[in-house]
């Protein structure tokens, strides 16, 4: 898998059917160090990621498995969407930010 | 299956179902003198890996998904060994 941020969403009215109702992003791959690498892709997602989140995906044929039963024609899939991520070095290098509509699912118990 | 080190851990509470529990690391594939030879990949560790260990990393789909023990698991990249230490088989 690869570390990610969304940059955008694809909308296309004529594709292949089982690509229906699926949401199309525009990802750009990251290195653990937040630069870009790479050349932007679109992946199906299955996690419900928005624009500006950090995420991880899959390539290949296992990037199908998250929509089985369906048959989802893709070769890149948005399977996670990271909170942090924390490095040898640098220590924890908490997400930019996250939108509020997902920040009671995902937040992060703060002892303070 | 590729020599990698592991750099880093990744936290995701959000993630498809399958991957629940699993422990998700970033691994630097690396040649035999330890210079990185390519991008950093994020696998899912099936043999209790930390950070700094030089790791086999399977960047294969079927094999990946196997080392997690779950069927159709969306896994591209899994962590299958340590590589023992110089001299450890002294």
């Amino acid at each position: 898998m690869h570390l990610a941020r969304v940059i955008g969403t694809v909308v296309a009215t004529t594709k292949d059917p089982g690509l229906a109702g699926r949401t199309l992003l525009v990802l750009q791959p990251l290195s653990p160090e937040r630069e870009s690498v790479g050349v932007p892709l679109v992946a199906v997602d299955s996690v419900g990621a928005g624009r500006g989140e950090e995420v991880f995906f899959v390539r290949g044929r296992a990037a199908s498995f998250p929509f089985l039963p369906a048959a989802v024609p893709t070769d890149a899939s948005v399977i996670g969407i990271c909170d942090q991520w924390s490095l040898d070095a640098s220590g924890s290098r908490p997400s930019r930010r996250r939108p509020p509509r997902r920040s009671t699912r995902a937040s992060v118990q703060d002892p303070s | 299956m590729r020599l990698a080190r592991i750099v880093g851990t990744v936290v995701a509470t959000r993630k498809n179902p399958k991957l629940e529990g699993a422990k998700l690391l970033l691994a630097l594939p690396v040649d035999q003198a330890g210079e990185p030879t390519g991008a950093a990949q994020l696998a899912i560790d099936a043999v209790g890996a930390g950070i700094g260990d030089l790791v086999l990393l399977v960047l294969e789909g079927r094999a990946a998904g196997s080392a997690l023990g779950r069927r159709a698991a969306p896994v591209d990249a899994a962590i299958v060994g340590i590589v023992d230490p110089p001299g450890a088989a002294d």
